[in-house]
């Protein structure tokens, strides 16, 4: 509670106010009932959300137990020893160590408190010293202040838990029922984030649901689209349901930074770092791995940035995320990640390595997952000045067994790519030349699926072309490349099996100086747009593969960000906050047809909901593409009634708007005519404003401009 | 039609006027000297020098004798059309944005901006038939909007006046008793500042420009919001077609983005918006920067823009223009 007041303060304020408490009668004042005054607080996020941490909490301060037990002589000295211990972990406040001492006996109670600067250090000592042997007899036992009161309330006796009546759920998918089979998006505009459907045909988005302050920093969807994850300062949380979005779950996880999901949505993987307080340290790094649907943290990682730093490029505080890459397809089985010499995989039946001990493969620098089996792609760079060739590798998850290995030389880098099937995989190697003063590139193709894996290598016609994008045809067998020095790259596309020749690379088409710089595949293959962003100032243009001929060409003008719907039939091509001007988002259909567009100041952030996986078989989905007339008959005419429909409302529309007009300008009209008099007056009597002081004349003049007389002779 | 592009002014364009027979166009900007061209071919029939600052707008009387104009130097001045010469200068504390002739050119409205300290006012003026009989005494001066009030015009019969500014409202007042008598709704109401306000040539309804992107069209009388129009760009400029059922909005960025910014994409087009479908027409292209002027002729068949590129664009329409079906 709030200050109380002594009876003199409530004198001195009364005297001030000039107010004589004797006639007051204190004891008549009533005050409503309960602690909220009877006024019941509508803020739910207050009612059941746990008390925030506050700077006067506790929970910076550990408690050491089992200490040896001290006479006064030798207290300094035990003292000394504790403090030289959990100094080193971090600062302890001035004043922050604290052993009682027993007054009778002038003895130490054999336990200390110890404050610490931040909650994180203090856990941090709590987990590297609680069994900490001092000797034989005393080993440390420490836990958190904040813990020993719930210690204390430990009941004596065990109480079976009470089990929960089980209350159906939603239908979280209620959405992929949607009867126009329409897909959704989110949007991050200025505080307002909105979910809204794509009404293609009727070109316009329509609102499912608007929140302000939906979320502190960004939003994504899960996976499978189960789940739209916002992001708070006291952790992260997951939405859904059957027609709105209600909260299901948080995920406690003070300044969560960034966060991850499973490809099959089982976990989410939060991070975050945080300053410590002693400057020449490195900022702390904690990792949850949270169970989606239980909220419950399966793993938690802990440790200084430094460890969670080697390998990758370093994205945000020197932290290459996701840190923690998920394998094995959908089944979430395994995930992994790189340190030191080192890949650590663990698998999520038990959250603990494979085989207890991490994978050991020296100087490696990047790995990836095949996305749909379990097995890993690995990269070591040149070792000793060349005398050891750098190599990939490609290793199955959980034997650790090396499938297939390939040593490449004199390389600068590599990059890999995996084809959405996991089929195949590309990697880009840019080498040295024999001078060693420029690169160039090359691609080794790995073909996983087949028998020993084959290895082909393709290397681009003109060498000395640098890669500007490479793009695998999700599901298919083709990919894109941009590639080319001058300011108008070509675009290659290829493909792993064309015609008689199923084991073979072979180039189908180049185009020639094209101003992209960006590939985007529809999901459903085939289409692609070649998109020119930045510096190219948002030129699109529609291609279709198959047919190898272009479909449209397009611009939207500052364009940053291109994204397919998950069904392949819609894009949308967005302006994003890093622009001043033009925010919003264009939506065209797969042929670059622009369908309608949206505009917002301070637009953050567009997302498609994805679709999970369909049901349909390869071959139920073939049997549809070869009868695609059969199926599509019921849609076309549909779209007719619905473009009939639109056609018939803007008309309807049109007459009301013109109804209405026609009233204002009447009834103006008629004031008009009314003040006539009154606006004659005002100009003294001259004619009102209309036409009928014009009085249009047709005015003939003859001018004689010369006259002439000429004798003109008969001959 | 290819437009006639009028060099004249060395400044930015503040503000267009055309004459009530639609031969003479005026046109004031940020250099001091209002100038007057021939409506039709764009030639410069001459400036009216005396101003010490930007001029802001101006307003001509219905028999083309006279013209008021506003300006920085914190006067307004009535001169005679035909031979430049000042008649009269009414001098105020603070610069005077807008101006504007009560029907029967008796009365004229002069707005001033907040300056050192001092609000901005509404002034009310008496103008003689004889500028010998000409005095500086304001009539009415009406003070209480926040900000610059950035136009003030007549309303019907003289009875109100409407003005509009800054602070984002549209205000009604009484010109007798200075009465506030209607702000516009809030929430029909535009959300940022106002820049610019035409009414139609009956009187009957105008436009307001904003920043907000958006042009919303109102009734003079009620106040009522008719029509939205909604823009990509802060809007500077509205005007109607006095023959069509069109409304023009010019704008573009601020002046001081225009450097860093693409001329694709500030956009400095006047567009053309079917006043009662809100739908937009057209857009017509020209200026480097954005327009802060727009006018149509009375006749409705041309029509100019002023740009802060300094140069006046003078379209006539091509017939295709009257025939335009959406």
């Amino acid at each position: 509670m709030a200050d109380v007041m002594s009876m003199e303060d409530i004198h001195a304020t009364a005297a001030r106010l000039n107010v004589d408490l004797s006639s007051l009668d204190l004891s008549s004042i009533r005050l409503p009932p309960a602690e909220d005054f009877g006024v019941v607080s509508d803020d739910e996020d207050l009612k059941g959300e746990e008390s925030l941490e506050f700077e006067e909490g506790f929970a910076n301060i550990i408690v050491v137990d089992n200490l040896p037990v001290v006479p006064k002589e030798k207290f300094d000295k035990l003292e000394g020893v504790i403090r030289k211990i959990y100094s080193q972990i971090g600062v302890i406040k001035e004043d922050g160590l604290w052993m009682p001492v027993d007054p009778e006996t002038q003895k130490t109670l054999g336990y200390c408190f110890i404050e610490y600067n931040t909650p994180q250090e203090a856990e941090l000592a709590k987990e590297k010293t609680n069994g900490y042997k001092l000797d034989r007899s005393h080993i440390f036992a420490v836990s958190m202040f904040d813990d020993i009161e719930k210690f204390m309330k430990v009941p004596e006796e065990w109480a079976p838990p009470e089990t929960k009546p089980y209350t159906p759920g939603e239908n979280l998918q209620k959405w992929l029922t949607d009867e126009k089979a329409r897909d959704q998006f989110v949007i991050r505009a200025g505080t307002d984030t909105e979910v809204l459907w794509n009404d293609a045909r009727q070109s316009k988005a329509e609102l499912v649901y608007k929140r302000s302050y939906w979320t502190e920093s960004f939003v994504q969807w899960s996976p499978l689209g189960t789940y739209l994850a916002t992001v708070h300062r006291q952790g992260a949380a997951v939405w859904g349901g059957a027609t709105t979005f209600n909260r299901l779950m948080r995920y406690a996880h003070p300044q969560v930074k960034l966060i991850d999901f499973s490809p099959g949505e089982r976990f989410l993987v939060t991070y975050s770092s945080h300053e410590p307080s002693n400057p020449r340290d490195t900022h702390r790094v904690v990792i949850n791995i949270f169970d989606v649907r239980t909220g419950k943290v399966m793993r938690d990682f802990k440790g200084s940035a430094d460890e969670f730093a080697i390998g990758g490029t370093g994205g945000v505080s020197g932290v290459s995320w996701p840190v923690f890459r998920w394998g094995g397809g959908k089944d979430d089985k395994y995930f992994a990640r790189i340190g030191k010499n080192v890949i650590s995989v663990y698998e999520t039946e038990t959250f603990t390595l494979i085989d207890k001990k991490s994978i050991k493969v020296e100087n490696v620098v990047d790995f990836s997952w095949s996305p749909t089996d379990p097995i890993l792609a690995l990269f070591v760079p040149e070792l000793g000045g060349g005398n050891q060739p750098a190599r990939v590798s490609l290793v199955q998850i959980p034997s650790k067994e090396e499938l297939r290995q390939k040593n490449l030389f004199s390389v600068s880098d590599c990059k890999m790519y995996w084809q959405s099937n996991g089929d195949y995989l590309a990697v880009k190697v840019d080498r040295y030349t024999k001078t060693k003063k420029s690169t160039y590139t090359g691609f080794e193709l790995f073909r996983i699926k087949e028998r020993d894996i084959p290895i082909e290598v393709l290397e681009l016609e003109n060498k000395n072309d640098k890669i500007i994008a490479f793009a695998w045809e999700p599901k298919g067998h083709r990919f894109a490349v941009i590639h080319g020095d001058n300011p108008r790259p070509d675009v290659s596309f290829y493909s792993m099996r064309s015609g008689t020749n199923t084991g073979r690379v072979s180039k189908l088409t180049t185009l020639k100086g094209k101003q992209a710089n960006a590939l985007y595949w529809s999901p459903a293959g085939r289409f692609i747009i070649l998109a020119g962003l930045k510096g190219f100032n948002g030129q699109l243009e529609f291609y279709n593969v198959d047919e190898l001929e272009t479909m449209a060409q397009a611009e939207h003008f500052m364009a940053t960000d291109v994204e397919w719907d998950p069904t392949g039939r819609y894009v949308v091509t967005a302006v994003t906050s890093v622009h001043e001007m033009e925010n919003g988002f264009n939506v065209w259909s797969f042929n670059g047809k622009l369908l309608y567009r949206m505009l917002r100041d301070h637009f953050f952030q567009f997302l498609w909901r994805p679709r999970p996986p369909s049901f349909l078989s390869p071959e139920k989905e073939e049997e549809i593409a070869k009868n695609l007339k059969k199926y599509s008959k019921k849609y076309e005419a549909e779209d007719q009634d619905v473009s009939l429909l639109l056609s018939e409302q803007d008309r309807e529309k049109r007459r009301m708007l013109k109804e209405e007009w026609d009233r204002w300008v009447s009834e103006w009209k008629r004031l008009h005519e009314e003040e006539k008099l009154e606006r004659q007056k005002l100009r003294d009597g001259e004619a009102s404003d209309e036409e009928e002081e014009y009085e249009a004349k047709e005015v003939e003049i003859e001018e004689l401009l010369d006259v002439s007389e000429e004798v003109i002779s008969f001959d | 039609m290819r437009p006639i592009l009028m060099k004249g002014h060395e400044r930015p364009l503040t503000f267009l006027k055309y004459n009530r027979d639609g031969d003479l166009l005026f046109s004031c900007a940020k250099d001091h000297n209002p100038t007057v061209w021939f409506a039709d071919n764009g030639e410069r029939l001459g400036t009216y020098r005396g101003h010490n600052g930007a001029v802001w707008s101006c307003d001509i009387s219905r028999d083309s004798t006279r013209l008021i104009t506003g300006s920085a130097d914190q006067t307004a001045k009535i001169w005679d059309v035909k031979t430049g010469t000042p008649l009269y200068t009414f001098n105020f504390d603070s610069p005077a944005r807008s101006v504007d002739f009560a029907v029967g050119d008796k009365l004229a409205v002069i707005t001033t901006d907040p300056f050192m300290g001092l609000p901005s006012a509404i002034h009310i003026k008496h103008i003689a038939r004889d500028p010998e009989d000409q005095t500086g005494e304001s009539v009415l001066i009406l003070k209480g909007p926040q900000g610059r009030i950035n136009r003030a015009v007549w309303g019907p019969l003289n009875r109100t006046i409407i003005s509009a500014g800054e602070d984002f409202v549209i205000r009604i007042w009484d010109s007798e008793t200075g009465k506030l008598l209607k702000e516009c709704d809030k929430e029909d109401g535009h959300k940022k500042p106002i820049t610019s306000l035409s009414k139609s040539t009956d009187g009957s309804h105008f436009l307001t420009g904003s920043l907000d992107k958006s042009a919303k069209l109102w009734d003079i009388r009620t106040l009522k919001l008719i029509k939205t129009y909604g823009t990509e760009r802060p809007v500077n400029a509205v005007a109607m077609s006095p023959l069509l059922d069109h409304v023009v909005l010019g704008g573009g960025q601020d002046a001081s983005a225009v450097t860093t910014t693409d001329h694709r994409a500030g956009k400095f087009e006047a567009k053309f918006y079917d006043k009662i479908l809100t739908e937009e027409i057209g857009g017509v292209k020209g200026h480097f920067g954005p327009i802060n002027a727009l006018a149509f002729n009375p006749d409705g068949k041309s029509f100019s823009s002023g740009g802060e590129d300094g140069y006046v664009r003078l379209h006539h329409f091509d017939p295709d223009y009257f025939n335009i079906k959406i």
